[in-house]
């Protein structure tokens, strides 16, 4: 092996390489220690690998059995067809759309203020706004699907509560980048609106609003496009839009209705991801 | 300049022509532009029946709602034991039960995470354009991974609950198939950016396309491949605590039952632990992460 040969071309005795050996064991692998470490690494994998699937009860024969049922829902796919009531998913589709279009506006809007509350140059109070993003930390934590399942028992089944849970749970994000983008806007034109007499709402107004307007497009564009894809199963738990039909026909099973409307959701949410990745181009410039 | 006629066509003249022109074609796109947005928010308003009627009644009842699930913490009371209405106790009187959910859900997105890297990590290599495959073999595996990806998990997994069953197996395999789909794409990213000429040693010394996959490809792109598969782990979390929602096992069944029996302080109990799970695991996956990139690269 070339390991063995030495730049001169001679062999290197077994004496030789013993003295190497001696002189860089790092090089001729790991050690015995390294070694033992890594069998005991890989043994806890395994022991942790097998008690999970044990415990989560995944034996072969359930795995076959279902991907057999999963061969026979795959056949009765296809083709997928719209059914008969394809204004439904129509309807559903567009609600979806309504619903993450709206949500997203809500959010955005409301978020603007509390971006300039949160903001550490333009917020005073440091009691205030450290309450302020503990707030919005939790709401953060919170997952949409939650929202969407607290809102439908408030205000009942139907698209207005997933409207009500996209803007809830954006509300927070969208606040938090909103703050840090002010937080990194370029002080001397504030500095010099305030310097020529401004009031501190035209300092925010002339002086701030102007640097961050277009990141703050650019974040509700993309909170739209990443929506839309949520507005497609909030109506899982109820919540309207498309979500809802495809667990209808789930429940009923007509495999090739859903089949259908998986791929009017992936068509839809593409076609918006297009259409916001050209309107970000043409309002932000890249 | 006041006390002088000026030039019709002086450069001034013209100067102000153009600004003014320029001042009307801004506002007719601010006004087109504003035009559009309202006709799609008030599009978006019908189609979604967001009447401010219905908004307006819905208010009171959205306040009453979340005032009900806080807890009725008492100050005196706090630490006193379960039997004491108004105690911590009181409030988390389930935490055993919850807290092996949580667990139990944790080790979902954990196997979930692993299948589905293992899956995207098989996938990745004919996906990456480099590795000198056939054209038509990276655009299946990208197509492929594309349509896993795509697909919310929520679907898959209430596929998966008619064919495995329900529990948390349909939960695990949805998450893995989504994970499958999101991994593969950002590893074959992350192979396609490497540095090349460890493979054309490989090659150039005999080696199969398999050890040069092994020894060149796999060492470069490791801190890469564990940090992304780390980060979806944290994602993972957040998807596996609702997946239960359709049934698929996992800390989201209880949230789903507590909420539709409107058990309500048990609502923002389980809540505040999911939180408390989920920060905890970014903070210790966010080390863990920044020691082992360390200790690959």
């Amino acid at each position: 092996m070339s390991g063995a040969i030495n730049p001169g071309g001679h062999r290197l005795s077994p004496g030789e390489v013993q003295a190497w050996r001696a002189r860089l064991p790092a090089a001729f692998g790991p050690s015995g220690a390294a070694r033992v470490w890594r069998v005991l690494g890989l043994a806890g994998f395994v022991a942790w690998l097998l008690a999970t699937l044990w415990w989560f009860d995944v034996t072969p024969w359930r795995l076959w059995n279902g991907l057999q049922g999963l061969g026979v829902i795959l056949r009765l796919m296809v083709p997928p067809s719209p059914g008969e009531l394809w204004l439904d998913i129509l309807k559903g589709l567009a609600e979806s759309l309504a619903m993450a279009f709206l949500g997203t506006f809500i959010a955005a809007v409301l978020a603007v203020p509390l971006g300039f509350l949160g903001a550490r140059n333009v917020a005073s109070s440091v009691l205030f706004r450290f309450s302020l993003r503990r707030v919005l930390d939790g709401m953060r934590g919170v997952d949409q699907l939650i929202w969407a399942l607290a809102y439908v028992r408030a205000v009942g089944l139907g698209p207005l509560a997933g409207v009500l849970a996209i803007a809830t749970a954006d509300i927070a994000v969208l606040a938090k980048l909103y703050a840090e983008a002010i937080e990194n806007a370029e002080k001397k034109q504030a500095e010099g609106i305030a310097a020529a007499g401004g009031s501190p709402t035209l300092v925010m107004r002339f002086g701030i609003l102007p640097q961050v307007a277009p990141i703050m497009l650019g974040h509700a564009l993309y909170f739209f496009e990443s929506n839309t894809r949520s507005a497609s199963i909030l109506g899982v738990v109820g919540a309207g839009g498309i979500g809802l039909q495809i667990a209808e026909r789930i429940r009923v099973r007509h495999w090739d209705e859903v089949a259908f409307i998986i791929i009017m959701m992936v068509m839809m949410v593409m076609a918006i991801d297009w259409l916001s990745r050209r309107l970000r181009q043409r309002l932000i410039g890249g | 300049m006041s006390g002088m006629a000026r030039p019709a066509n002086g450069p001034v003249a013209r100067m102000e022509a153009a600004f003014c022109e320029l001042r009307r074609q801004r506002r007719n796109a601010t006004l087109l532009g504003g035009a559009i947005l309202l006709a799609c928010l008030l599009m978006a308003g019908w189609v979604s029946e967001f009447h401010p009627a219905t908004l307006w009644a819905g208010l009171p009842r959205i306040g009453e709602y979340f005032s009900r699930i806080a807890p009725s913490l008492e100050w005196g009371k706090l630490f006193a034991g379960t039997a004491t209405e108004g105690s911590l106790a009181f409030w988390m009187y389930r935490l055993d039960d919850w807290g092996l959910l949580l667990f139990e859900t944790a080790q979902m997105a954990a196997l979930a995470t692993l299948m589905g890297a293992a899956a995207g990590l098989l996938l990745a290599f004919p996906a990456a354009r480099n590795l000198g495959l056939p054209g038509w073999m990276s655009e299946v595996a990208r197509r492929l991974l594309e349509a896993t990806r795509t697909v919310p998990e929520i679907v898959f997994a209430l596929i998966f609950v008619w064919a495995f069953g329900v529990g948390a197996l349909a939960g695990i395999l949805a998450i893995a198939l989504h994970t499958a789909g999101a991994l593969g794409k950002l590893f074959a990213d992350a192979m396609e950016n490497i540095e090349m000429r460890p493979w054309e040693g490989v090659r150039a010394s005999g080696g199969s396309w398999f050890q040069a996959c092994r020894y060149a490809v796999l060492p470069a792109a490791a801190p890469d491949l564990l940090s992304y598969a780390m980060l979806r782990f944290e994602i993972n979390l957040r998807s596996a605590s609702v997946i239960g929602f359709v049934g698929a096992g996992g800390i989201g069944e209880e949230l789903y039952k507590v909420i539709s029996f409107n058990y309500y302080e048990e609502i923002s109990a389980i809540i505040l632990l999911v939180i408390l799970a989920v920060v905890c695991i970014d903070l210790a996956s966010e080390a863990l992460r920044r020691r082992v990139i360390e200790a690959v690269s």
